[in-house]
């Protein structure tokens, strides 16, 4: 029986001579990732275990981009705890002021995780990394101070389910429509403990951005890791940010699966997720009249420059609705300045946008957009849990990139087509 | 072990920002995430609760970010453990490495009402409901697991090493 990319990544990080799904392993880490939430916990634990130096500084990445710039004294006090660590450890992937970009977009622009590495992260939407061909997966801050102490981790090697996607996209239609409809229909555990495979014509020749704004969401269906075959798409991304050696992995043709679903993407509108779970997903035609209080682009799922050129074709020339808190944030400084050179951060302020620093800020209800009882968002984000943007009584919304934007300008939710 | 106390039963697809909202994350002290435990499920929990309750959750419990905060929120809370028709991976984990006791019973969540007494010998796997004749099997611990909690959370496992 041969194996899936997933099994044979984990393989490779471990001294055993097989593998199979359900199995209990030990692993080795190539990077392991905290940000100023997680990691101040984990460098607790590491000091009470004892930690003198973590097990190599060139294979631990802390990111303050959560809090950051600091809200309030407690998030700087946990940022001045974590720069502490960093400085006398001497950790060369270290992230704040200037230099920090939203922790998912930021590491595979700068080239620190690469094909073929396995990846944990004190972060959820670690699983990121899979749109490169890495195993990648969110864990806690313990399993983080166990890692930065002894480079390795337990693992269940998961089973994995394989998504066949075929067809040619609708307008408007990006990855992260996609995913949504996956979610959509396999709920928020339909793959809990599991990898997703996402394969297929649609998938040969989906853009990077758009491959890793659909393996951030695999945590939204309850996966372990999202995985995509690496390519050429994939060998043009990295080959100019590398700087240390990958491997391309792809899965056996007897790889097994636990499940294996077939998707027409030619038939997928827009997808909007309605409050209070990203599962409860429908097509725009069916959104009906839903007035918004706030658009928000941005985040891990969609705060790249391909997201920032689609809004902003689509703000060019137009302007958010009167009452309408339309909020722009360019995931990392690359992004930024990218924006900038091509004008689209005139069009936004020019459409009466709020350019925000990179940070995750409002994605997580944290600061600079938070909502207030009754309001309602529409965000490129990945979440809508109750009180995920702000008060536990205001309502998100989950869209792509167009979709927010056009929002943004009519004041309810809506497609660009509405515009023409 | 023996896990005793009242039940406070909740849904499916509880989320960590249910468990404790990202607004108080801008700390990890134990008392002061669990003073907001449960705050966006259930607004006047934390005043609710004695010590040793239990959690019901249904399909899912802890699902989405990896915030250890929430089940250190809940054990610092005074909640003895957490059963739940299914529990999110990350939180799965994440109980083991810090040593909150949790227990997967379908079966568990169909027959308890909220609000009934509950013990749990997880030596035997074992749910008795006082007042009761009902008497519920647990799945056992992936022998593992138990080691993790055995040896008091994932750091003391591999010093333990
Ligand atoms: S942008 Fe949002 S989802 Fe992404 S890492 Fe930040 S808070 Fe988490």
């Amino acid at each position: 029986m041969g194996y899936t990319i997933t099994e044979k990544i984990l393989l490779a990080h471990t001294d055993l001579q097989n593998i199979q799904a359900g199995q209990l392993i030990n692993a080795r880490v190539d990077i392991a990732l905290g940000n100023d939430i997680t990691a101040p916990i984990a460098i607790k634990e590491f000091r009470k275990a004892g930690g003198k130096k973590v097990f190599d500084k060139e294979k631990v990445a802390l990111v303050l981009d959560h809090f950051t710039p600091n809200k309030d004294i407690n998030s700087a006090m946990q940022c001045k705890f974590v720069r502490e660590f960093a400085l006398e450890q001497n950790v060369t992937h270290f992230y704040e002021g200037g230099n920090v970009g939203v922790e998912h977009a930021l590491l595979p622009e700068a080239g620190i995780v690469l094909p073929g590495d396995l990846v944990i992260g004190a972060d959820s939407h670690t699983c990121t990394y899979g749109g490169l061909g890495a195993f990648a997966t969110g864990v806690g801050s313990t399993d983080f101070a166990a890692a930065m102490l002894i480079g390795e981790l337990w693992f269940k090697v998961p089973e994995s389910m394989k998504f066949i996607i075929s067809g040619s996209l609708q307008k408007w239609v990006s990855g992260k429509d996609l995913i949504l409809h996956i979610i959509g229909r396999i709920g928020v555990d339909g793959a809990l403990y599991k990898a997703m495979e996402f394969t297929g014509e649609t998938i040969g020749i989906l853009p990077m951005a758009d491959r890793l704004s659909m393996a951030n969401m695999a945590i939204e269906a309850g996966a372990k890791n999202g995985i995509f075959p690496p390519d050429e798409i994939t060998r043009e991304y990295v080959e100019k940010r590398a700087k240390r050696k990958y491997t391309f992995y792809s899965s056996d043709g007897d790889a097994e699966y636990c499940d294996v679903i077939e998707i027409d993407a030619g038939k997928i509108e827009p997808q909007v997720a309605f409050p209070h779970l990203p599962s409860n997903v429908k097509g725009i035609s069916a959104a009906g009249n839903v007035k918004i209080d706030q658009s928000l682009i941005g985040s891990c799922t969609n705060g790249r420059i391909e997201d920032l050129r689609i809004a902003a074709r689509i703000l060019k020339g137009r302007k958010a609705a009167a009452y309408v808190r339309l909020i722009v944030v360019p995931a990392t400084p690359a992004i930024y300045r990218q924006a900038l050179q091509e004008g689209l951060l005139e069009t936004f302020l020019d459409a009466g946008a709020i350019i925000s620093p990179p940070s995750c800020g409002a994605c997580l209800g944290g600061h600079m957009g938070i909502l207030a009882e009754g309001e309602r968002a529409i965000a490129t984000t990945n979440r809508n849990f109750v009180g995920r943007m702000g008060h536990p009584k205001s309502e998100v919304y989950l869209a792509n990139p167009a979709i927010c934007a056009a929002s943004a300008v009519l004041g309810r939710i809506a497609s660009p087509a509405e515009l023409a | 072990m023996i896990y005793q106390g009242r039940v406070w039963k909740f849904g499916d697809n509880i989320d960590t920002d249910a468990i404790i909202p990202a607004r108080y994350l801008n700390t990890s002290d134990p008392g002061e995430l669990a003073a907001h435990c449960m705050e966006d499920a259930d607004p006047g929990f934390v005043g609710k609760i004695k010590a040793g309750d239990i959690i019901l959750g249904g399909e899912n419990f802890g699902c989405g970010s990896s915030r250890e905060h929430a089940p250190i929120a809940i054990k610092a809370a005074g909640i003895s453990c957490v059963i739940a028709k299914s529990f999110a991976r990350i939180f799965y984990r994440n109980a083991f490495n810090m040593g909150l006791p949790i227990f997967e019973s379908a079966e568990l969540f169909a027959a308890i009402k909220d609000s009934e007494e509950l013990t749990i010998d997880s030596t035997s796997g074992t749910i008795t409901v006082a007042g009761g004749n009902k008497t519920f099997r647990i799945n056992p611990i992936p022998p593992f697991m138990e080691q993790l909690i055995a040896d008091g959370g994932l750091m003391k496992h591999i010093m333990h090493k």
